[in-house]
């Protein structure tokens, strides 16, 4: 039989309930579950209420579910926000040293930490360690992920929760499964991270900007051979990093849907020039400043379209940690093998929520090799070359001139005004477009889940595909996702869509943006859910949507 | 074409008689002595943004990146973090990094970017068809101010002091030979390099006469205290002070790509 544990940990930003759910999941992933944590948290950095959602299964769903069999509360008000998604036969566990409950099962964590000469902020290991207590879990499974996990003080906060674990009885005995060897946790951005690590990315430049602020942050802090940029904004930001492309080395710009707005003229710049460039964008609630720390999908057609001109480029929009770290890889390699912008569409859900992933998927990453110049003849950086896609140089280099352009060019990169010029060098960049059209439809540009002879398919994307593919295994019924958005892979998708009479969409915006790009490339949608709360999809809300 | 040579074979599109052919003849004979001292061709690296300065990218047989308006001296700055060897230098004007890519270059000089920086201060936005820029003085008569601008210019010596600049210098684009010492020097220089060129719009500003009768030649670098005197000399608004030109102020410090590795 499958389980499926749904454990709610809240408090206030500062009381560390987000490092608590991380151990819990951790827990989970070493007795052989699937795990994902749905982070809520608002915009300030001390008070108001933050949560984070442990989903752990056997099937490995990747979504929210609205009820909860553990809610643990280190404030009151998460008790009096959350109760009601608490089930029947669910269990309330509570920082009895702040709250007063009649009802669930208090503990003096506070007293806890304060007995055994710790620090306020570990209230959160006792916490974690009674739960582990309650849920039957061997003290030596607990040891190793606090070992694993805790980087400061390791030594007390062992000592704090072996005292813990001793005051609590057992209410459960959880199951164990037999762990695959190198199943991990890690949010999207960290994937994001590694993937583009393992592709070999010399430089990551970036302006803080949440959801994918934590890219830089990861890749400042772990030693993964990346050189960390701060600019003074995001206009900096991406021409720095084609400075860093013209000069010969791997470059990444990390932003969300504000700090693209500003990127979006060099954009144009990247596909006129040819300067290979790896775009993030962590979609978050908008317009404008929007929801900062909530989700939407709404960036689609921008990404889409963005930049003046006609710019080859590819979107891509992965749907769990997995494939963030996959494609991110795929996206450097991209950008660098064909000379141009690669736009790696995430966002909040994606980017900062937890899911377990088989770290395997980094060692398909490889650095694949640039077209470089053979040194043979003279060296022209806009060669007409066939299929568009002109050899590298660099400056540095002996006996070449590089010269990278933003005006109209001729073969050298010299301005020019003629027409037919002009009209070549159009052409030789829509030669590349024809290209990278070809490629998408060899690459893994789409994913497709659940029965795959209904006739009825959800096309979803992002963060949206888990609530979708969990609201179809239910059903009996098809998920399509596309991942590579742009160029749009439309062999893979006819073949997908063969034998479905209807298709609805499932995404995260007010007015159906992926409908909009289906029915570009010609595919007939007979309706879309939609949600613009700023909240991902349950998979129920799914199911109570369709109308079939 | 040829790699010896120097110029492209790009025809050359500024006004006749505009003035930043001196500016491109103390270019290359800055680059030809630079090489006779032993600094290598292919090491040498530019950026431009866009305006009439911009044309030096299809003027210069060298490595060169057109940028956008304003945007030059993140390009530069990225091209030099991702080889410390070349070096790297930037052509730039006043409407393009005094307006439009101001923070830039507050930020390039606060990190002591190793790069060098050339502005072409014609003080208007000419390829546009004259507006007022940053330097343009009060009154400044443009196509968008047709009554005078009611704005007052800054001295951009001045911003470059307070942003951490470790050279500032100032060239008129009419000496040549005093403008080429300058420009090797602010190549050479290791760290953020500001080397401000007057050159006078013979279209639209032609104000050649007024610099000729105020210019003089300094002995500097100073002390940062005298620097700062002698940069607050002349204001840029059109008064009766004399203009002082040369390096005002050099000093040592780690450059922002030894200290990012």
């Amino acid at each position: 039989m499958s389980k499926d544990f749904s454990i709610l940990i809240g408090g206030g930003a500062g009381q560390g309930s987000r490092m608590a759910a991380r151990l819990i999941g951790e827990v989970f992933n070493f007795l052989g579950y699937k795990v994902y944590v749905f982070e809520a948290y608002g915009s300030l950095i001390r008070g108001g209420h933050n949560f984070s959602q442990i989903r752990a299964t056997t099937k490995g769903e990747e979504a929210r579910k609205k009820e909860i069999d553990f809610l643990l509360a280190l404030d009151k008000k998460t008790i009096d926000l959350h109760q009601s998604e608490l089930k029947k036969s669910g269990t309330l566990i509570f920082n009895a040293d702040r709250i007063d409950s009649k009802k669930g099962l208090g503990i003096k964590i506070e007293r806890i930490v304060k007995e055994a000469g710790g620090k306020p902020i570990m209230a959160n290991t006792a916490l974690v360690s009674s739960f582990a207590k309650i849920l039957g879990v061997d003290w030596d499974v607990l040891q190793a992920v606090l070992k694993k996990e805790i980087r400061h003080q390791i030594g007390l906060n062992l000592k704090i929760a072996r005292y813990a674990f001793r005051q609590c009885d057992s209410l459960i005995k959880i199951k164990r499964y037999r762990k695959k060897r190198t199943s991990l946790l890690l949010t999207g951005n960290e994937a994001v991270a590694y993937g583009m690590a393992r592709a070999g990315l010399d430089f990551y430049v970036a302006y803080p900007m949440t959801p994918s602020t934590s890219i830089m942050n990861t890749l400042a802090r772990e030693d993964l051979g990346v050189r960390v940029v701060q600019a003074e904004n995001e206009i900096s930001v991406i021409n720095m990093a084609l400075g860093i492309a013209f000069g010969g080395k791997r470059v990444a710009v990390g932003t969300s849907g504000g700090g693209f707005a500003l990127m979006v003229e060099t954009l144009s710049l990247a596909g006129q020039s040819e300067t290979p460039i790896l775009i993030i964008e962590s979609q978050r609630g908008a317009p404008a400043t929007g929801m900062p720390t909530y989700n939407s999908q709404g960036d689609l057609l921008f990404v889409l379209s963005a930049g003046h001109g006609d710019i080859p480029r590819f979107v891509i929009a992965p749907g769990d940690a997995e494939q963030s770290g996959f494609y991110a890889g795929l996206g450097l390699n991209l950008a660098w093998k064909y000379q141009t912008p690669v736009i790696l569409l995430l966002d909040k859900d994606i980017s900062e929520n937890t899911f377990t992933l088989d770290q395997k998927v980094f060692e398909k990453i490889k650095i694949e090799k640039p077209l470089l110049w053979n040194k043979k003849g003279e060296y022209k950086r806009y060669q007409f070359a066939k299929n568009g896609i002109s050899p590298l140089a660099f400056p540095g280099q002996r006996d070449v001139v590089v010269k990278n352009t933003s005006y109209e060019h001729d073969e050298y990169g010299i301005t020019i005004e003629k027409a037919e010029l002009a009209k070549a060098m159009q052409e030789k960049r829509r030669r590349k477009m024809e290209r990278m059209k070809k490629e998408v439809e060899k690459l893994p540009s789409l994913a497709v889940y659940g029965n795959r002879n209904s006739e009825i398919a959800l096309v979803s994307f992002g963060i949206s595909k888990g609530a979708a593919v969990e609201a179809a295994e239910s059903l009996g019924i098809k998920v399509i996702q596309p991942i590579i958005l742009e160029p749009f892979p439309q062999k893979k998708m006819k073949e997908a869509l063969s034998g479905v009479r209807k298709i609805f969409t499932v995404e995260l915006n007010a007015t159906g943006q992926l409908a909009k790009l289906l029915a570009q490339n010609g595919i007939k949608t007979a309706g879309s859910i939609l949600k613009y709360d700023g909240r991902p999809f349950f998979a129920q809300e799914i199911i109570e949507k369709l109308t079939i | 074409m040829k790699k010896k040579q120097l110029e492209t074979y790009c025809e050359k599109t500024w006004c006749p008689g505009c003035t930043n052919f001196a500016i491109l003849e103390a270019v290359k004979r800055a680059v030809l002595e630079l090489e006779k001292e032993g600094v290598k061709r292919e090491t040498l690296a530019f950026t431009v943004g866009i305006g009439c300065h911009a044309k030096m990218f299809d003027y210069l047989n060298l490595n060169s990146f057109y940028g956008l308006h304003g945007r030059a001296l993140p390009l530069a700055q990225g091209i030099k973090l991702a080889n410390p060897k070349l070096r790297v230098f930037s052509f730039v004007g006043d409407g393009d990094i005094y307006d439009e890519g101001i923070s830039h270059l507050i930020h390039a000089a606060k990190r002591n970017a190793d790069i060098a920086v050339f502005v072409h201060d014609n003080r208007n936005f000419a390829l546009t068809v004259s507006q007022f820029t940053a330097t343009s003085p009060k009154g400044f008569k443009g196509s968008s101010t047709p009554r005078g601008s009611v704005e007052e210019p800054f001295n951009p010596l001045e911003l470059m002091m307070a942003s951490g600049a470790t050279f500032i210098a100032r060239g008129y684009a009419l000496r040549v030979e005093h403008l080429k010492d300058l420009i090797k020097k602010a190549i050479l220089h290791k760290g953020f390099s500001f080397l401000e060129i007057l050159q006078p719009c013979i279209t639209f500003f032609d104000n050649r006469q007024f610099y000729q009768e105020r210019i003089y030649e300094l002995k500097g670098p100073f002390s940062k205290a005298k620097a700062e005197e002698k940069i607050k000399e002349w204001d840029y608004r059109n008064g009766k002070n004399k203009i002082p030109i040369g390096l005002f102020y050099k000093a040592e410090k780690p450059a922002f790509d030894e200290l990012i590795s």
